[in-house]
């Protein structure tokens, strides 16, 4: 085949990625722009072969690496619970990284294969292009392990900070600014490893200061560094499939990552330089005096919800780790029986990932056209009789309207102050993740269930 | 003067980048998950560099070094490009409208 029609082929699979990213702008045609992916990366694959041409014992080798990684890619995707798709991500994203480090090293061992020079000889521009690949990639890779060690729960979601930590990320960057330069000017291979192993220590400092619930930011962000890192591969291997989805993927992380900080009201810096986030129980305890709250078991909720004429739900981040999502749903089923308007209402950073609640409604068989975005839905809650919230809380809490001393002052909330009566499922009367009370638990219409949320809600639908 | 098909190589990176910015805006939120699953599967084309490495140089010893972190890749891709496009399937099955009431 010759090297012009290859060409051509990997830019249709490039349009074919763009039409399954186009796909995603509604339900009902993201099941065909899937498809779209699938047949794109097909493609790909497929001239890549016929490009080589020698179906030799290696090419036999290849296939059988392939089936292996699809197989295990394969079960792990049907296995997964929905509620660890953060992990996944995760998890993928290093992968990703961690393969663009290994081409990159192939292609520096053996540059000849992709035109690229001759060992000790590379052209100086794919000599940037494969470190910075290699780079991005392998910082890709040690940051999402980080970031799958914290979701797993393995490592602990609190931010871990020390003196100077930004100043040696500073430095370590430099440094290997520097490296790439002497790579380039001396082509002496400890060079490229050390920017390898470098940048596997860069990932790991710059994810660790991150915490918990700072996650949607550190996905979203390390999905684009996975995207970068492929295009700087890209430009090395001289393949615009690669270029384009590079392109593609790191945009589509930006622009995620961006949608998440707002949803915080906090500018990206502040998030990668951490240090906010945990649970920093010492802080919550001292400040805390006895503020009376009403306190309700199920029975009561049952009563309101079932003479209720709109119910909004307010899911959060303890749904998902009660695994609450079906039970919500045999609620909202039970009320709708008893004619009760019932939708939900998702905050922007509701979860560990973007657009996580939505997923696990979903799995719920909750029909997505109930189910809203903050400004969709916002000023329904003022005509609404009660507000039901799930393991949700500083999403909710009122006080970042209202106290620029607060440090989620200005953050956009929901506002379930204005509804009727809210009814709050939490395990306790702890803090959100900011560390901060909520002022919404000691007002006269909000009434606390203090249980596990899948507990309550099922203790609903039998008082039901 | 001739042109560096670099500068052509560039030209496609940065209007991807323009495409994936008006694209990605356009992602509705409550698809945002399935969004970062598929961006994972389609940035795993990689392997197609991975396929190249791993079967360079002479036949004669297909295990050599650069080799062997070609087959690595392509491991770690297929994962990704499998895992990746089947738990997206598997999610966007789940969308669905409202029913009409019974």
């Amino acid at each position: 085949m010759s090297a012009n029609l290859l060409a051509i082929f990997y830019l249709i699979s490039g349009i074919l990625f763009i039409l399954a990213l186009r796909g995603l702008s509604s339900p009902e045609t993201s099941r065909k722009g899937n498809l779209f992916g699938i047949i794109g990366m097909a493609i790909a694959i497929g001239v890549t072969f016929l490009s080589v041409g020698n179906f030799s014992i290696g090419f036999l080798y290849v296939l059988v690496f392939l089936l292996i990684g699809g197989t295990l890619g394969a079960f792990i995707a049907y296995k997964i619970p929905m509620t660890a798709m953060p992990e996944l991500v995760a998890g993928f994203h290093s992968l990703v990284g961690l393969a663009a480090v290994f081409v990159a090293i192939s292609a520096f061992l053996n540059p000849e294969v992709f035109n690229l020079g001759s060992p000790g000889n590379i052209k100086i521009a794919s000599l940037i292009e494969m470190s910075l690949g290699a780079a991005i990639g392998a910082l890709t890779f040690t940051g999402s392990i980080i970031a799958f060690l914290k979701l797993r729960g393995i490592m602990s979601g609190s931010p871990i900070t020390f003196v100077g930590q930004h100043y040696l990320n500073l430095a370590l960057g430099l440094i290997l600014l520097g490296l790439i330069f002497y790579l380039c000017k001396t082509q002496v291979d400890t060079w490229f490893w050390t920017i390898i192993l470098i940048s596997f220590l860069v990932g790991v400092l710059l994810i660790i200061p991150i915490g918990g619930a700072d996650m949607p930011v550190v996905i979203s962000m390390l999905n684009s560094y996975s995207g970068w890192a492929a295009a700087g591969i890209g430009f090395t291997l001289e393949n615009s499939a690669l270029i384009i989805t590079g392109a593609l993927v790191g945009s589509s992380g930006a622009i995620l990552s961006y949608i998440m900080c707002k949803g915080m009201n906090r500018s990206f810096f502040n998030v990668i330089l951490g240090g906010f986030g945990g649970t920093d129980q010492s802080f919550s305890e001292k400040g805390k005096e006895q503020k009376p709250v009403k306190n309700g078991n199920a029975d009561d909720a049952a009563f309101l919800m079932k003479n209720a004429s709109s119910v909004i739900i307010v899911p959060g981040y303890g749904m998902a780790v009660a695994q609450a999502q079906h039970a919500l749903r045999e609620m909202v089923d039970a009320l709708k029986k008893n004619g009760v308007k019932v939708t939900y209402a998702i905050h922007p950073v509701a979860g560990r990932m973007p657009g996580h609640m939505n997923v696990l409604l979903a799995e719920a068989n909750v029909p997505y056209d109930e189910v809203f975005e903050l400004e969709e839905i916002n000023n329904d809650f003022a005509n609404c009789d009660v507000a039901y919230v799930i393991g949700a809380n500083d999403v909710t809490n009122p006080v970042a309207k209202s106290d620029p001393q607060s440090p989620i002052y200005g953050m956009p909330i929901l506002d379930v102050e204005k509804s009727k009566s809210v009814l709050f499922v939490k395990r306790s009367l702890s803090p959100g993740y900011a560390g901060i009370d909520n002022d919404l638990f000691y007002r006269d219409n909000t009434l606390m269930l203090f249980a596990d949320a899948k507990k309550m809600t099922e203790d609903i639908i039998k008082s039901l | 003067m001739e042109i560096d098909p670099f500068v052509f190589r560039l030209s496609i990176f940065i209007l991807s980048i323009f495409i994936g910015y008006y694209v990605v805006w356009s992602v509705t939120p409550s698809l945002h998950t399935p969004l970062m699953s598929v961006t994972n599967a389609i940035s795993s084309v990689i392997i197609v560099g991975a396929i190249i490495a791993a079967l360079a140089g002479n036949s004669v010893n297909i295990f050599d070094t650069a080799n062997i972190f070609g087959f690595l890749a392509i491991i770690l891709a297929a994962v990704n490009i499998f895992g990746g496009f089947l738990v997206t399937q598997r999610m966007l099955a789940m969308y669905k409208k409202k029913k009409k009431e019974k």
